[in-house]
């Protein structure tokens, strides 16, 4: 008997509130394994607070989580993982933000090799050899050595995605990866993004690049006040939304490339 | 007009000298032990736990809001009959002012670490390290850029502070310094050396420390 196929990321019942606004408010949600999902919305709709509570930035009040072999339940009556757990799953996805966060202090090579050497006790030479590697794959092999204040917007992101890759994720979280860039420089990273989706990378993509969105992702997720408003094949949603909001959302945009 | 005579006291540069090196042997000391304390104070203060926090906080005004001589005088004099100890003096004074210059040293730390982005401390933790692994490698290396000048100009003052120790008896530059005083009767001249000694230490080190601040703010 084949065992139907699970998803890789389950989602039940996720709810948020900092303070009196109540930022998610009970959210379901599957994504399959190769799978890459496009989040969009408006400002102010729950879009990153998601992403970061698929990697435990920020803890659930309530609802359920599962990635991979890795569950959690939250809200009452449940104890909040530990300091150890938590950074174990997170060492299992890699998470790319809009401001880069590159650490300043390293070069771009010790920036990609952070991970592998302190959370998986890798030896140097591995993690120099994994390090060169990814940033040959994201075009920056010749900046291994530069510090990250004299690289451009674009190749900072580059450098952002090998560092989460080094750690070998199984799902990948970009939180408008590109919004922080100078048009001239969002090409670049998103091809890095459409060949990391080729090599059948799990994606969760936070975007406002709605054509971009169109051409890669498989999904789309439409948000609104912290609540799903409409989900679907990425074509549909975007070139037929069935939701007056999606319509309206979309109308702001060149849906096109 | 005043007769100035420095000659007398080359009888006493060996007791001088004397001081001076327990002036400086107690500033390296309570430097290092007061920046370990406001290490761990800094790190408590910003902990999730509320008892660390309340902890640290309790600690930190206590010291910082009571006289320093105050602080000298009762952990000499008091802390040894509450606790049943015997205390030397040197002890009483290492111990005291560390834990004064601590507290001191804890708001500078606390406030380098929390002037750095928090997307720093998020870029480490979402490769799956753990939070004192970020501290160590991710937030200390870039707030001690910004913390160094305040901590050097927090030393000058520990060294500066160091002065009063004297009334504990502890031989330090000031204390030979009244010794020789007594002595020659010849206060002017000896305070006045002594006051010359304690700026010629310090002059060089205020202005090293100035132009480490300079270099910093440039490269930033
Ligand atoms: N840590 C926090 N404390 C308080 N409020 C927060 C916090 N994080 C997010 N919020 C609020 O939650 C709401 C949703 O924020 P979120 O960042 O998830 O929106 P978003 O959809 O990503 O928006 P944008 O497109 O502007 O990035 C906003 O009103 C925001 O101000
Ligand atoms: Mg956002």
């Amino acid at each position: 008997m084949n065992q139907p196929v699970q998803p890789k990321i389950n989602v039940r019942g996720i709810r948020k509130q900092f303070g009196d606004l109540i930022v998610l408010r009970h959210i379901d949600l599957d994504v399959m394994a190769g799978e890459v999902v496009a989040l969009i919305g408006p400002s102010g709709s729950g879009k990153s607070t998601l992403l970061r509570c698929l990697n435990l930035l920020t803890i659930p009040d309530n609802g359920e989580l599962r990635i991979g072999e890795d569950s959690f339940v939250f809200g009452k009556g449940s104890r909040l993982p530990g300091a150890k757990v938590q950074a174990s799953f997170r060492s299992r996805t890699g998470m790319v933000f809009q401001h880069f966060n590159l650490f300043p202090h390293m070069t771009v090579l010790q920036n990609v090799m952070e991970g592998p050497l302190t959370v998986k006790g890798m030896s140097k030479t591995k993690a120099q050899e994994l390090a060169n590697q990814l940033l040959a794959k994201v075009g920056l092999a010749e900046k291994a050595q530069e510090y990250p204040d004299f690289l451009s917007g674009g190749q900072k992101q580059r450098v952002a995605i090998a560092r989460a890759l080094a750690m070998e994720p199984s799902v990948m979280l970009f939180d408008e990866a590109t919004s922080a860039l100078d048009p001239e420089l969002v090409a670049e990273v998103l091809q890095v993004m459409r060949d990391l989706a080729r090599e059948g990378m799990t994606m969760i993509i936070v975007t406002h690049e709605i054509a971009f969105a169109r051409e890669v992702a498989s999904k789309v997720i439409f948000m609104r006040d912290g609540v799903i408003v409409e989900q679907g094949p990425a074509l549909q949603v975007i070139d037929q939304p069935a939701e007056e909001a999606t319509r309206s959302f979309l109308s702001h945009f060149h849906t096109r490339s | 007009m005043y007769k100035w005579e420095f000659g007398i006291l080359w009888n006493y540069r060996w007791i001088l000298l004397d001081g001076t090196k327990i002036t400086v042997l107690l500033t390296l000391s309570v430097i290092v032990l007061g920046l370990l304390v406001g290490l761990i104070a800094a790190l408590a203060q910003l902990s999730n736990f509320r008892t660390f926090r309340l902890g640290s906080w309790a600690f930190i005004e206590l010291f910082r809001c009571t006289p320093l001589l105050v602080l000298l005088l009762w952990f000499y004099y008091a802390l040894p009959i509450l606790l049943g100890i015997e205390m030397t003096a040197y002890t009483a004074a290492v111990v005291t002012l560390s834990l004064y210059g601590g507290s001191f040293y804890a708001e500078i730390i606390r406030g380098g670490i929390i002037s750095l982005d928090r997307g720093q401390t998020e870029a480490g933790l979402a490769l799956g390290m753990r939070p004192l692994h970020v501290m160590r490698r991710i937030v200390l290396p870039q707030a001690i850029k910004r913390m160094s000048p305040p901590l050097m100009n927090q030393s000058i003052i520990q060294f500066k502070n160091t002065s009063l120790v004297s009334v504990l008896a502890v031989p330090d530059l000031l204390y030979q310094g009244q010794v020789a005083a007594t002595d020659t009767y010849r206060p002017l001249e000896v305070y006045t050396i002594v006051a010359i000694i304690y700026l010629l230490i310090l002059v060089p080190m205020t202005a090293f420390a100035k132009r480490a601040e300079h270099k910093l703010n440039k490269s930033n």
